[in-house]
C-alpha cells in the first residue's frame, strides 16, 4: 500500500504518495527533480547523497522516503540564500575544493553539518569528519582548505 | 538498488511494534542502517516494516535503580553527545565515534545494532564488558537477557521472534572504574576486524568483550581469569594476551585470514590492557 508523506525541502512543503521502498535519495531527485543529490556507491559509502535531515547530515540512499514523512529536509539546492552562494559553495570554488565535481554536494552538506556544531575546527577535525565522504578525483587537500575558508568566513559573518 | 516491496507502518508504542510483529512477517525499522542495505540487496525480503524510530519510550538515557539506561532506539550520535553517559564510562562514547561516519552515526541505533548482531559490530564487545543486559519485550511482557547470553552465533540473538529490545542496561560503574574500546578497523567500511572492550573495576575485576574476531562476540574469560585481582604488569599481561585465545576459531574473510586477525586480536587485547592498567 503506498503511503502518503509529508515533507518540507528547502521550505518548500510538499504532499506525495509514494511506494514504501522508494529510497529517500530517489524521492528527492525522481519525483522533486533535486537532482543535486547524487547518487555515488548506492551502498552509504561514499557520502555523494548526504542530504540534511531535521539538521542533522545523513546519507539519503540508506533511508526511505516514508522515515522522513513529517521532517524538514535541505539538500545542496537550499543553502544558497537569493543567489548568495552559501559560504562553504564559495569556499569550494575560491579553494579549489572540486575536481569533477561528483562528491562535491555531500562534502558541502556534511561539512555544514560539522560547522553547526563545530563553527572552528581545526585540521584532524575537518578531516575526521569527511571520512564518511569519498573523492576519487582524490582531492582532499583543497577541500579541507575549503572547509578551514568557509569557516572563517562564517566567523567574520556572525562578528558583523 | 531497489528493494523488494513490503508494507509499511509507524508503531506509536512498544505494544504497538510488538503486535504488528505478530502479525506478519515483519522486520523491525529504527535507522535502518544495517536493515535498509540488506532489503536493497534483497537478502530481507520482509513482507512489512515497522517503523519504530518515533517511539519515544525507546530513545534517551537515564539512571534508573543503579543502572544506566539507554533507551534501544537512541542514536549513535545521540550516545557520543549524552553528559551523563560521558561521566560515568566516557569510553562508550569514545568507542561508539569509531562507528561508520559521521552520517552513519547521526541515524543507526544501539538496539539495531544489537538486534542485528553484525559479528564485526562494535556495540556487542562494549556491553559485554561493561556487563550490561538487554530488556526485551515481547507478547509475554518484559525480560532481561545477560549481554554474555544473547550473542547466540552468526547474525543471531536470544531475541525471540515477537521480541523487541526496549534498553541496554549497564551498572552504573563504581567509582574509579576504568574502560577503553580498541579497534583495528576496516579501512572501508569502518567495521572492526578485531575489536576489544575491556574494563576494570577498582576492585581489581577485570572484563573484557571481543568483537571481529569469531562468528559472534564474547567475553575472553581465559584472560579475565588470570588478571583478576591482579595487578596488570606486564607478566600478568603476557600471560592472559597468551591464554586469551588459545582455543578460538577465528573467521577467515578476504580482509583478513585468521592467523591475522588471531594476531590482531592478541595486539589489540595488550593495547586495550596497558590502556586500563
Amino acid at each position: 500500500m503506498n503511503i502518503t508523506i509529508n515533507v518540507k525541502v528547502n521550505g518548500v512543503k510538499y504532499s506525495n504518495t509514494v511506494e514504501p521502498r522508494l529510497l529517500l535519495v530517489h524521492y528527492l531527485r525522481d519525483v522533486l527533480r533535486l537532482t543535486g543529490t547524487h547518487i555515488g556507491c548506492d551502498t552509504s559509502n561514499c557520502g555523494a547523497c548526504t542530504i540534511h535531515l531535521n539538521g542533522m547530515a545523513t546519507k539519503s540512499c540508506t533511508l526511505l522516503a516514508v522515515q522522513a514523512d513529517g521532517m524538514e529536509i535541505t539538500t545542496i539546492e537550499g543553502l544558497a540564500k537569493d543567489d548568495q552562494l552559501h559560504p562553504l559553495q564559495e569556499a569550494f570554488r575560491e579553494c579549489h575544493g572540486l575536481q569533477c565535481g561528483f562528491c562535491t554536494p555531500g562534502m558541502i552538506m556534511t561539512a555544514a553539518d560539522l560547522l553547526q556544531h563545530n563553527p572552528n575546527p581545526n585540521e584532524e577535525e575537518i578531516r575526521t569528519a569527511l571520512e564518511g565522504n569519498l573523492c576519487r578525483c582524490t582531492g582532499y587537500h583543497n577541500i579541507v582548505k575549503a572547509v578551514e575558508f568557509a569557516a572563517t568566513k562564517m566567523k567574520k559573518e556572525v562578528a558583523v | 538498488m531497489i528493494p523488494a516491496e513490503f508494507e509499511y507502518s509507524k508503531a506509536n508504542t512498544v505494544d504497538e511494534a510488538i503486535l504488528a510483529l505478530s502479525l506478519s512477517e515483519a522486520k523491525l525499522l529504527a535507522g535502518g542502517h544495517s536493515l535498509i542495505p540488506a532489503l536493497k540487496f534483497r537478502m530481507s525480503r520482509p513482507s512489512m516494516l515497522v517503523d519504530i524510530s518515533r517511539i519515544q519510550e525507546l530513545k534517551g538515557i537515564h539512571e534508573e535503580d543503579g543502572e544506566i539506561v539507554i533507551g534501544a532506539a537512541t542514536t549513535y550520535a545521540e550516545i557520543m553527545a549524552d553528559d551523563y553517559l560521558r561521566s560515568q564510562l566516557p569510553f562508550l562514547a569514545a568507542g561508539t565515534s569509531t562507528i561508520g561516519d559521521m552520517q552513519v552515526r547521526n541515524y543507526g541505533t544501539i538496539g539495531g545494532s544489537l538486534a542485528h548482531a553484525d559479528p564485526a559490530a562494535d556495540w556487542p564487545a562494549m556491553v559485554l564488558a561493561t556487563d550490561a543486559a538487554i530488556e526485551v519485550k515481547g507478547p509475554e511482557g518484559k525480560r532481561r537477557i545477560n549481554a554474555t547470553d544473547f550473542f547466540t552465533g552468526f547474525f543471531t540473538t536470544a531475541l525471540d521472534e515477537n521480541e523487541i529490545i526496549t534498553a541496554i542496561r549497564i551498572p552504573v560503574p563504581p567509582e574509579g572504574t576504568v574502560g577503553t574500546y580498541q579497534k583495528f578497523a576496516q579501512p572501508a567500511s569502518r567495521y572492526a576486524m578485531v575489536g576489544v572492550a575491556a574494563v576494570k573495576t577498582p576492585g581489581g575485576k577485570v572484563r573484557i568483550g571481543i568483537t571481529g574476531l569469531t562468528e559472534k562476540a564474547f567475553r575472553a574469560s581465559a584472560a579475565e581469569e588470570i588478571l583478576s585481582g591482579k595487578a596488570l604488569d606486564d607478566n600478568n599481561i603476557d600471560a592472559a594476551v597468551e591464554a586469551a585465545f588459545r582455543d578460538t576459531e577465528p573467521m577467515s574473510d578476504r580482509f583478513a585470514s585468521a592467523v591475522y586477525r588471531k594476531h590482531l586480536a592478541k595486539v589489540y587485547l595488550r593495547k586495550a590492557l596497558l590502556e586500563i592498567a
